[in-house]
């Protein structure tokens, strides 16, 4: 029965690369009130992929080898990340040195092109996705939905795309709702997470709705009143909206469709 | 009683200030040794500070217990040693940035809203470039340079005081009853999970802009303030950045302070560059200050952004645990701490 395929949460398995991941939910970790806020709102969040980023913390070598370590000691996967990178090079060398450190061949690609939006820069990220896919790396790359850009980092080699909702840390949720579904529909079997412009949970459940693979946030739940609370309100958005998709939502009709039949009313 | 106060910061001259006055109160016996480790006092990260008491304003990104320490600060800073101005705090946002100013007004209080007539009145040289402001009349502001000058002053006069610069406690005999331990970031080697969050400043002389008071400037990723000094400089600050590197500014983090003073006032992009620096906070996991007590020491410790703010009521609090065995649970209890915090 179909109820049953579906209705199997412990099996609905997220894939990055090889890895198999049960939470949908990936969060970011900067701009909390404290480390302590923030190791409290990853454990509410169920997350268990954390972003991180490098390029200024490590200021003139490794200078943020403290924090680093708190975030190492959640015992989360690390997906590095090259936030603040406006270059090719840069963004190159700060995934480098996130290898090192972590230990791992994730990276979250930023090349940021536009200083207003914080929009990535596609040409330079993809530039930077052929030179990290053929040195090993596992590319995670923060893009727009744009069609053709999905395609040139799929021919680069990366096996996830991480298009924008809206701008980062705008909270405005998804904006280009045609163009995130066109990228649904394009790419069928490649995991897609909305990255950037969540604000609220119902926003991250739409995304589940759309097919989306997997959300990651940051400063929805970071700059919430209660970062903590706010996490669990995520994760359970989260868990309903795929749970939505796997339950296949009905599709809109313009009439009413009595949920009873209407008896003595044959001619309405 | 004999007492060290190691580190003569922000932390150390209020902890020995306050030590003196609880010894007068109490008609106590006391010889106090100021031991730094610097050539001169006041040389740490407190020498980069901010200087706001805004304790009001903090509660928009700290816990309340913050608000709650740091509103004793006021008394003591414009009574018991009067070296700041209490003309208030101003929060404005760029007309993009009015999110974060409504986001600012709902988790903070003690303010008033002001519309530009009303901000005219009060700061005219910012009325111009912003419709609304958030006006917290109570706050204060001080000069840090100043403020510790004025404490070394007030405890150099005293026959029982003592200070030794240019020594490093580690070296100096164990003959005394109490050590107070309020060396910040230095004492990490003592104190687990003290972490240093860098901090850059810079400083700008422009005679072309009156402020009176602070102003903190909202914006989502680098939120800065400006406080005028009494030498017609103004302080810009400051970056929060999870690295541990004590004296090295950056050029992106002179490019978002300055552009943020500009975009404040549009004359300070003919100001001139007085001073840059940088260094970093000593700060806990969870930001909020601590006094630990090992036996007959005790740490002052983990005041994050908030040296002047806090000092004060960690100061009088360890005088008491010093005179008293004195216990306070929200800043000495870690189970309580945790407890409040969840």
């Amino acid at each position: 029965m179909a109820a049953e395929l579906n209705a199997a949460p412990a099996d609905d398995r997220l894939h990055f690369y090889d890895v198999a991941l049960h939470s949908r939910l990936l969060v970011g970790t900067a701009l909390y009130p404290s480390p302590a806020i923030l190791a409290e709102a990853l454990s509410a969040s169920g997350a268990e992929v954390v972003t991180v980023s490098l390029r200024r913390e490590a200021g003139g070598g490794r200078a943020g080898e403290s924090f680093w370590g708190l975030i190492r000691a959640q015992n989360l996967r690390v997906l590095p990340n090259t936030a603040g990178c406006r270059t090719v090079k840069e963004a190159v060398a700060t995934a480098q040195m996130a290898r090192e450190l972590f230990a791992t061949p994730w990276i979250k690609l930023e090349v940021i092109g536009e200083e207003d939006t914080l929009q990535p820069d596609v040409f330079g990220l993809v530039e930077a996705a052929k030179i990290l896919c053929a040195e090993g790396f596992e590319v995670f790359p923060y893009m727009t939905e744009d069609l053709v850009v999905a395609e040139k980092l799929l021919d680069a080699g990366c096996r996830v795309l991480m298009p924008w909702g809206s701008p980062i840390g705008s909270g405005r949720g998804l904006n280009n709702l045609f163009g995130l579904r066109a990228l649904r529909a394009h790419f069928p079997g490649v995991p897609l997470v909305i990255d950037a412009g969540l604000g609220a949970p119902s926003q991250a459940a739409q995304a589940f709705e759309l097919g989306y693979d997997a959300v990651l946030l940051n400063t929805a739940i970071a700059r919430a009143g209660d970062p903590v609370a706010m996490a669990r309100a995520f994760k359970a958005a989260c868990e309903a909206g795929r749970g939505a998709f796997l339950a296949q939502t009905i599709e809109p009709r313009d009439m009413a469709a009595p949920s009873t039949p209407v008896l003595g009313k044959a001619f309405t | 009683m004999r007492i060290r106060v190691i580190g003569a910061g922000a932390a150390g001259l209020t902890a020995a200030f306050e030590l003196l006055r609880v010894a007068r109160a109490q008609n106590r016996d006391l010889a106090l040794e100021i031991v730094e480790k610097s050539a001169k006092p006041g040389l740490g990260c407190s020498y980069f500070a901010g200087g706001m008491i805004a304790p009001w304003c903090e509660a928009e990104s700290t816990e309340p217990i913050v608000a709650r320490l740091g509103a004793e600060a006021l008394e003591f800073w414009t009574q018991i040693v009067p070296v700041a101005q209490r003309r208030g705090s101003l929060v404005v946002a760029r007309p993009r940035d009015r999110s974060e100013l409504l986001q600012f007004s709902r988790r903070t209080s003690h303010f008033v809203t002001l519309d530009r007539p009303a901000l005219a009145e009060l700061e005219p040289d910012l009325a111009g470039n912003f419709e609304t402001a958030l006006y917290f009349a109570e706050e204060a502001h001080l000069a840090p340079r100043d403020a510790m000058a004025e404490l070394v002053r007030l405890l150099a006069v005293e026959p029982n005081v003592v200070f030794r610069c240019g020594v490093d406690a580690a070296d100096l005999p164990d003959n005394v009853d109490w050590t107070l331990d309020c060396r910040g970031f230095a004492a990490r080697p003592d104190l687990a999970g003290l972490r240093g969050v860098k901090g850059e400043m810079m400083v700008l002389r422009s005679a072309d802009i009156r402020l009176s008071r602070p102003v903190r400037m909202l914006h989502p990723r680098h939120p800065v303030y400006i406080v005028p000094r009494p030498d017609g400089t103004f302080m810009v600050g400051a970056t929060m950045i999870e690295n541990e590197e004590r004296a090295r500014v950056t050029a992106r983090s002179l490019v978002e302070l300055v552009n943020s003073a500009f975009a404040l006032h549009p004359a300070f992009a003919e100001a001139e560059v007085v001073e840059t620096g940088s260094d970093v906070r000593p700060s806990f996991a969870d930001n909020l200050p601590r006094l630990l007590r090992k036996g007959r020491r005790l740490y002052l410790n983990g005041l994050y952004r908030h040296g002047f703010l806090l000092s004060p009521a960690l100061a009088s609090r360890a005088a008491r645990v010093v005179f008293d065995d004195a216990y306070f649970p929200e800043v000495m209890d870690e189970t309580e701490r945790q407890r409040r915090a969840s």
